[in-house]
């Protein structure tokens, strides 16, 4: 960067909110996935809105890549830079500008941290359901840009369900304003939908207008365990048929409990083949009865056990061993490559036989666990990356589960996003068509194309 | 060994434990610093990603990734938080004696470790001139914490307010003991820590009294050294394995059933530090290292669990205590109720909780001198919370959380007083 621009972005943001040194910038140079880290050429920390908007405007004009970056979680690559681009932080943007608990929306910076948002809502006795792993330190802007999911997605939908409106900054600093604070709005094209998802390549988020809900009343939690798989897939299935929708339904392969409990120490059985965590919420009466339901399915399509949670302390148990499922496989090995390849939840069974012939195939260990409610398993592969050859055939098992997935009528990301990581398989889920169409949506609002290159579609 | 190729091959080292971080940035969620600044740079991800960096040549610059390593309080909150269970403060405490081993270590610190510190007598007869002097240079501040402040020393200590050396410490008045187990039936060996001899005599002299009301046996060998936190978090190690061999001399393989200290980072280093830093020492100090630190234990802990404590309701009228629990007794050690335990021993008072009492009070040794704005910007909001919990007295089990919580109460005219709880304990008695 020469010292003519350094200068204009020190005026711009103050001297102290721009960051120069090589151990400054290489500090941002990785996200969350396991990818090559590119040394970005500056990063600054705008402190207000407006200031975002003139680096939006300032990057344009000088032709520099810009990647938006809130907490840096993204496991697909999202919030890695361009060499030599702009890295714009959105952590100091972290106000909540409105909870408005009459009209159930809130309006809030991108870099509001979600777990702080959730609290914040829960304090006024509503409820922002969307909670995706990272939640304790990702961003709400992160959230919105990777279309985030969560335990609570089978129930509650993801975070494009709750996006009511975004203001955003176009390639020239303008702020262009879609959604609403109403339920309805069909004002206009749905810019708002056109930025979840959109992981930083279509426009740099302003503000954003979240709805909020009442909060479920009632919670209750079980774990029902099983020595073979397909049951517990077909419990799966039989608990949707029975018109029951759980808030969470959660599963784990054998691998993954046996890790856990080497870990945790939780009391899980470890000669189970799979376990389903579950949770009912909603009023008291409603709860009761569709627990006692869950239960009477779950024996019924031969759980060996299930254990109800009695009070909150039990529930807690409960979730603590899913809680603790990624911690303990990322300790079994160096390196953790968590997968979202995503299936209609019917294709469950033929995922997890699958996976079972992949990691056999590859010689690799592979433990499974994730949101069995909605098709969304993490395939977690435990491998070591300084292992070369280890790791060409983790990439070749990786191209499987995506092959797997696609053929089950499934998809790449069912909440990581695209990213990096799983660009060059974008067509194959989609077709040559829709990346030209998107390719040519991009260059019309980005002619220059700063915003993220490189992410989702290609350059 | 200002050998670049040296460098990275002790770097290479370290890989095993530096790869075991899966980025995954879970560590900003609960970093002091990181809250404050929100730099990746400043939290254990961004170290840990910069010391790869290093290692594999993709950074170029040990010093640039020094100042990063450095601005690091050592509270343990990532390692404590860690999903990977990445040992992050065996990896910051190694990278910063790799990296000064090829940096040079400041004279100011080669004065103050290899010069003094690792000097006990010569220590303490300095600063035993030094508290007679002290008196000329500052003033009283307030009399509930104690404290002092300096305008003549202003230029190396800001505005800080000062817990001063004390008249009298505790090896003064009480050189060394070895009394025979009494009731208790137990023996423990007492490491007051350099604060609790030098500047909070009264705490030692509450751990004695408490001991010998349970009939605890004590060892209180003469000459202790100080643990060598201070000069390993400077990378000093040549410093710190002298501290370390001089402790081992006095306390291993002597007859105890417990080694005590009243001090959270003291305790935390012997017990965990010592042994994660042993492998370049010789096999015996190895063998002598395990076994002492197996025994090591904060004074608190051993007080509740091993002496059989029938706490009593506070009275009407009592006095509110909060508690503040330090990094190096919570997260390090998970001490936490045993504070607690042996504040509700004297039904005088009555114990408050205050919010957060488990975050960072900002001191991190010398980090508070060489960082002193976030230091005291992290304080603050200690500060805010005591006062928020509305008790008249906050106890910690840490005496550096002592100076610095002293310190933040003191600069906003707060007259809360800060204890020991084995101070509390003791009074009662």
């Amino acid at each position: 960067m020469n010292d003519a621009l350094l200068k204009e972005f020190q005026a711009l943001v103050g001297k102290d909110n721009v960051m120069e040194s090589e151990a400054d910038r290489f500090s941002y140079a990785y996200d969350a996935a396991v990818l090559e880290s590119v040394m970005p050429g500056l990063v600054v920390r705008p402190q207000t809105r407006e200031d975002l908007g003139k680096l939006v405007k300032l990057c344009n004009d000088n032709g520099l890549p810009i990647t938006v970056r809130g907490s840096g979680t993204n496991l697909s690559g999202g919030t890695i830079p361009s060499k030599g681009g702009v890295v714009i932080l959105t952590n100091a943007l972290n106000k909540i500008l409105e909870i408005n608990e009459a009209d159930l929306y809130a309006v809030v910076e991108p870099g509001v941290i979600t777990a702080k948002f959730a609290a914040e809502v829960a304090a006024r006795g509503l409820f922002y359901p969307p909670d995706p792993g990272s939640q304790a330190v990702s961003t709400l802007g992160g959230n919105v840009a990777e279309n985030a999911g969560g335990l609570r997605g089978l129930k509650y939908g993801v975070t494009k369900d709750y996006v009511m409106g975004v203001d955003f900054f176009d390639v020239d600093g303008e702020i262009v304003k879609s959604g609403s604070r109403t339920v309805k709005c069909v004002t206009g094209l749905n810019l708002a939908g056109l930025m979840v998802g959109s992981e930083g390549t279509l426009g740099v988020f302003e503000k954003l207008i979240l709805k909020l809900t009442p909060p479920p009343l009632a919670a209750k939690a079980m774990m029902a365990i099983f020595d073979d798989v397909n049951k517990a897939c077909e419990t799966v299935a039989a608990i949707i048929a029975a018109k029951i929708v759980p808030a969470t339904l959660e599963f784990m392969d054998n691998f993954t409990i046996r890790t856990v409990e080497d870990f945790a120490h939780a009391g899980l059985p470890v000669d189970a083949k799979a376990l389903l965590l579950i949770e009912v919420d909603g009023h008291p009466g409603q709860v009761a009865d569709e627990a006692e339901k869950v239960e009477a399915i779950c024996k019924q399509l031969g759980a060996v056990r299930i254990q109800v949670a009695k009070d909150a302390e039990e529930r807690n148990k409960v979730w603590e061993a899913r809680r603790a499922a990624l911690s303990a496989l990322a300790r079994v090995s160096p390196t953790t490559v968590l997968e979202d390849a995503t299936v209609p939840r019917s294709k469950i069974p033929a995922m997890m036989h699958a996976l079972e012939g992949i990691a056999d195939k590859f010689k690799l260990t592979i433990g499974t666990f994730g949101h069995a409610g909605d098709g969304n398993l993490h395939p977690t592969i435990l491998t070591d990356r300084r292992n070369t050859e280890e790791w060409h055939r983790v990439e070749a098992a990786i191209d499987e589960i995506f092959d797997v997935a696609l053929s089950l009528g499934g998809t790449l990301s069912g909440e990581h996003g695209i990213g990096l990581a799983k660009s060059k398989y974008m067509e194959k889920e989609t077709s040559r068509a829709t990346i030209l169409y998107s390719r040519r949506l991009k260059k019309a609002l980005d002619p220059k194309g700063i915003l993220n290159p490189g992410k989702i579609i290609g350059e | 060994m200002a050998d670049m190729h040296e460098l990275l091959r002790l770097l290479g080292e370290l890989d095993d434990q530096l790869v075991s971080c899966m980025r995954c940035g879970m560590c900003q969620a609960v970093c002091p610093i990181y809250s404050q600044t929100g730099r990746e740079g400043d939290v254990a991800r961004g170290k840990i990603a910069l010391l790869e960096g290093l290692a594999h040549e993709m950074v170029k610059d040990p010093q640039g990734v020094q100042d990063k390593v450095t601005r690091c309080l050592l509270c343990g909150s990532c390692a404590a938080n860690c999903p990977s269970g990445v040992k992050a403060l065996d990896i910051f405490l190694k990278a910063r004696v790799i990296l000064t081993g090829y940096l040079g270590l400041s004279k100011v610190k080669q004065v103050i470790f290899r010069g003094m510190l690792t000097k006990p007598g010569l220590f303490n007869t300095m600063l035993g001139v030094a508290s007679k002097f002290q008196g000329l240079f500052t003033s009283p501040v307030n009399d509930i914490i104690g404290s002092s402040c300096s305008k003549f020393l202003s230029p190396v200590l800001g505005d800080r307010h000062l817990m001063l050396l004390a008249k009298t410490p505790l090896h003064s008045e009480v050189p060394s003991l070895d009394t025979p187990a009494g009731k208790s039936g137990l023996k423990v060996a007492f490491f007051p820590g350099c604060l609790a001899d030098k500047i909070f005599p009264r705490v030692g002299h509450a751990v004695l009294k408490v001991l010998s009301h349970h009939g605890v046996g004590v060892f209180l060998p003469a000459g202790q050294a100080c643990c060598g936190i201070p000069a390993l978090s400077s990378g000093d190690k040549q410093s710190y394995e002298k501290l370390v061999r001089a402790n081992l001399d006095l306390f291993a393989g002597k007859e105890f059933d417990a080694l005590v200290t009243p001090c959270a980072t003291c305790t935390s280093t012997m017990k965990k530090i010592w042994p994660a830093m042993a492998a370049g020492m010789s096999k015996k100090d190895q063998q002598r290292i395990a076994d002492l630190s197996a025994k090591v234990m904060d004074v608190n802990a051993f007080v509740a669990d091993k002496l059989g404590l029938t706490p009593s309701a506070p009275k009407a009228g009592a006095v509110s205590v909060t508690v503040h629990d330090p990094c190096h007794l919570k997260k390090s050690l998970g001490v936490s109720a045993q504070p607690r335990t042996i504040l509700r021993m004297n039904p005088a008072y009555n114990v408050v909780e205050m919010a957060a009492s488990d975050a960072c009070c900002g001191c991190g040794g010398s980090f508070t001198l060489q960082h002193a704005e976030i230091s005291s910007i992290i304080g603050k909001q200690k500060r805010d919370n005591i006062v928020g919990s509305k008790a008249q007295v906050v106890a910690t089990g840490c005496p550096a959380c002592m100076l610095q919580i002293s310190d933040m109460l003191s600069r906003s005219g707060d007259q809360i007083a800060v204890r020991h709880p084995m101070e509390i304990y003791a009074e009662s008695l």
